[in-house]
């Protein structure tokens, strides 16, 4: 299906985010469209996939004027978006998922159903177990459910946004070679990313935003740099840091056995020196994570011990810990870390664990301000935290990690940021690592363990690689100790 | 949009307004006038002095327990076990009234306490069974109530009988000085106004001003975030259904005390179901909580004199409130103005 974008325009009070965008999808191409954060990509995929309405300007549908008040109808005009964090029902069966918005009476057709869906997984290459809990599945897997359950709803379009973060590098390559064969098939598909490789690696062009106005197009390939100057006005230069790690020892893992219903870890041994910035490397579910939230005392060792500061504390809980100086993010932000409906200056008042029975409103507003100026947090203490942008909400969790930090545990601390903002970050989160600060966290994005860690360690399957020095390794290399290789 | 533009500054008429006419249609159906329906609610209601005191005075415990309701809701607890702490509330005070013979100020002095620690008792092993053993509070909340209306029918009729034999309707009279002292003839005490008061105005102050009540507005909205930020859940959703037990206890004790004078069969009268819907009417805030409750207590007050006058039944009053509060849910989604407010929000959240 061609899709025709005519002069759309969204203003939210005074920010532009789409500001006269036109342009032309054609059927059989994978567009990529790219853009900083901010630049208006989601705004612009939400207007065509009929989660919100465009201040001005008209959307064709194969030349025809169309207009969509909800999601649904704009999928049942054939466009389908898959968000970030899948739109599904968390505690139901796969198949039950996949039947919930298609059953057109009271009786769903369960045999037909099933044949369908394990029909289209098969053409897609997708491995599928009909009878799982969507809540126990990785995200990839919930993304590729939601591919499935949208082409059966007959969507032309498929709309995807930043679909690779935080699923399985092997799951990317799995959603690619389905995306060319529904591309070969006629299909015509947009991929919002800021992730330049991946657009150079799957897309036929590409389309910039900056600021709400489309600023270039291109067929792929093209040169990294154009893509880049592009994307930013200028280039971000990329600074060389100095280690701050010290000779003492503040973590020590020896013989930690960790478990969950996905995977074990076994044996774990390591020492993190103070002031060190530990990188974890792994595909999702792999035991990475489960040793973060073993840190922090989210979960227990089922053997082994860990000690802080050569103080035990295996079995010791989140809270207790919280109060010794570990501080620990995860990666959803608004699921687990931010608390929709309440203000910053509430969040503010709420994680600082010296704040009295009596909220003092002045105080807390003083010190939400000087946290907005520091860590360039667009809003006002008043503000609403699900009223902030992705990658403020980002930084405001940080925001609200507490001072002093011995031990910071970061599940992708700058999944879904731009390079600039993941930038601002980490030096945010350098000047915390100069002060003793130590940091371990996992990322998906080999760039950026390779970039900031001083040491790195992969996770295969539960079984923790040798440890690597950053300066010493590569994205390559990486890439093969995840694999499991030695 | 205009329709929705309409109901963003209808809220809360266009419910209240829809209830009457559908009970009004209700009143046609039935041969009667809703002109001549309404008066005599509206005279059983307020017709008069004794009759304003009446309405008054059942009020009072009917906004306690939405008050300590309240609480409850903001954590995001629905204490269904609330209509179960009014009667224990109601049993400990009336174990004191019975049994004890204390000089007079602290006679009600400690029957009130008793109340309430009754009450936040109770909701205790609604919040225990929750935090320890899983068990919803709206399951357990419901087997508490059962329990404690099993109890009350016990003691009525086994160790707490009337000397005189008895029936199996209430315990005999309490002592004089067990009771509130009431104002005029009224079963009205001005004393459990004055508590009362108090207790709007706490829990009002808690929820504005105060780190708890912050902390139970995040555990509301997001536990496993407000987990996160450091917010021990058990302790605070103990204190909060605790805290809403006391104050439901203490209803119970002023309906004994000074609505009746002695332990009745049913002696919570279903107020603990009806401040459920006071509160879902007054979105879980406290400035119209008071005042929906006193609009409640008139309707049903008023509906016996309708019953009189009319023949039809008084539980006309009941359905009239529960449309009312069916049609609030109805349109306004509970909260028309958060709800706008949400979806501006979200369309921000995109960048």
């Amino acid at each position: 299906m061609k899709v025709s974008l005519n002069d759309i325009r969204k203003y939210f009070g005074h920010v532009k985010a789409n500001d006269g965008i036109t342009f032309t999808l054609e059927p059989g191409t994978i567009y990529g469209l790219l853009g900083e954060n901010g630049a208006g990509k989601s705004t612009l995929m939400k207007i065509l996939s009929g989660y919100q309405a465009q201040d001005h300007g008209e959307i064709l549908l194969d030349g025809i004027t169309s207009s969509f008040k909800s999601p649904a109808q704009a999928l049942a005009s054939g466009i389908g978006m898959i968000y970030q964090d899948p739109h599904d029902v968390p505690s139901m069966r796969v198949l039950d998922n996949y039947l919930l918005g298609r059953s057109k009476g009271v009786s769903q057709d369960r045999e037909n159903g099933k044949a369908e869906l394990l029909a289209t997984a098969e053409r897609m290459g997708f491995p599928i177990d009909l009878k799982a809990y969507i809540d126990t599945l990785s995200l990839g897997e919930r993304q590729q459910l939601e591919l499935l359950r949208l082409l059966a709803l007959g969507a032309e379009v498929l709309i995807l946004d930043e679909p690779t973060t935080g699923i399985s590098a092997e799951q990317k390559e799995e959603l690619f070679d389905s995306l060319r064969k529904l591309a070969e098939e006629g299909k015509t598909i947009v991929l919002v990313s800021h992730k330049l490789s991946e657009v150079q690696e799957l897309c036929h062009q590409v389309k910039v935003l900056r600021r709400g106005k489309l600023v270039g197009e291109s067929d792929i390939p093209c040169p990294m740099e154009k893509l880049v100057g592009m994307m930013f006005e200028e280039i971000p230069p990329r600074k060389e840091r100095e280690s701050f790690v010290r000779d003492e020892v503040i973590l020590n893992v020896s013989g930690v056995v960790l478990e969950s219903d996905r995977v074990i870890v076994r044996d774990l041994n390591l020492d993190i020196h103070q002031g060190e910035v530990f990188g974890l490397a792994g595909l999702e579910g792999s035991g990475q994570r489960l040793f973060l939230q073993a840190c922090a005392g989210l979960i227990h060792p089922t053997s082994g011990r860990l000690l802080l500061d050569s103080e035990e504390i295996t079995r010791r809980q989140y809270h207790k810990l919280q109060n010794i100086g570990v501080g620990y993010l995860a990666a959803g932000r608004l699921e687990e870390g931010l608390v929709a409906g309440l203000s910053l200056l509430d969040h503010v008042a709420l994680s600082d664990p010296d704040t009295k029975f009596v909220i003092d409103r002045v105080y807390f507003k003083e010190l939400t301000e000087r946290r907005i100026d520091q860590y360039k947090i667009v809003g006002t203490p008043s503000t609403m935290i699900d009223a902030l942008s992705g990658g403020n909400q980002q930084r405001a969790l940080f925001a609200l990690l507490r001072t002093p930090l011995k031990l910071a545990l970061l599940e992708h601390p700058t999944r879904g940021l731009d390079v600039r903002s993941a930038d601002h970050i980490w030096q945010l989160l350098f000047s915390r690592v100069s002060q003793g600060t130590t940091i371990i966290f996992m990322s998906a994005d080999l760039d950026e363990l390779v970039d900031r860690s001083d040491r790195i360690a992969a996770f295969s399957g539960g079984k923790m690689s040798r440890v690597v020095k950053a300066s010493e390794t590569s994205a390559d290399e990486l890439g093969h100790l995840i694999g499991g290789e030695e | 949009m205009t329709w929705r533009k309409l109901l963003r500054t209808g809220w809360p008429i266009i419910p209240v307004v829809s209830a009457l006419l559908l009970t009004g249609f209700l009143l046609i159906a039935f041969g009667v006038s809703p002109v001549d329906g309404f008066g005599a609610m509206l005279q059983g209601a307020f017709g008069d002095y004794n009759k304003v005191l009446n309405v008054t005075a059942f009020w009072v415990p009917l906004a306690l327990s939405s008050a300590g309701l309240i609480l409850a809701f903001t954590a995001g607890l629905w204490n269904i076990g609330i209509e179960g702490q009014i009667v224990m509330g109601a049993i400990a005070a009336s174990w004191l009234a019975l049994k004890f013979d204390l000089p007079s100020p602290w006679q009600i002095v400690f029957q009130l306490l008793a109340a309430m620690i009754a009450g936040a008792l109770w909701a205790g092993v609604t919040g225990i069974l929750k935090t320890r053993g899983r068990v919803h509070e709206i399951f357990g909340g419901l087997a508490l109530n059962n329990l404690a209306i099993i109890f009350t029918n016990y003691l009525i009729s086994g160790p707490w009988q009337p000397p005189e034999g008895g029936t199996f309707r209430g315990t005999a009279p309490f002592q004089d000085k067990a009771i509130l002292p009431l104002f005029a003839d009224s079963r009205l005490s001005l004393i459990s106004v004055v508590l009362l008061l108090v207790a709007l105005i706490s829990v009002y102050l808690l929820l504005r001003g105060t780190s708890w009540g912050l902390k139970l507005k995040a555990l509301g909205k997001n536990p496993r975030s407000a987990f996160l930020l450091g917010v021990s859940s058990e302790r605070e959703l103990l204190i909060a259904l605790m805290l809403c037990g006391a104050l439901a206890g203490l209803g119970g004790a002023v309906r004994v005390t000074s609505w009746f004078d002695s332990l009745r069969q049913s002696i919570s009268g279903g107020i603990g179901y009806l401040s459920l819907l006071v509160v879902m009417l007054s979105n879980f805030s406290v400035v119209p909580t008071p005042f929906i409750a006193y609009f409640f207590s008139a309707v049903l007050n008023g509906s016996i004199t309708l019953q009189l006058r009319t023949q039809l039944h008084s539980s006309l009053g009941g359905i009239m409130t529960g449309v009312m509060v069916l049609l609030v849910l109805l349109f306004g989604d509970i909260r028309v103005f958060n709800f706008f407010a949400h979806q501006k929000s979200k369309e921000l959240a995109d960048e």
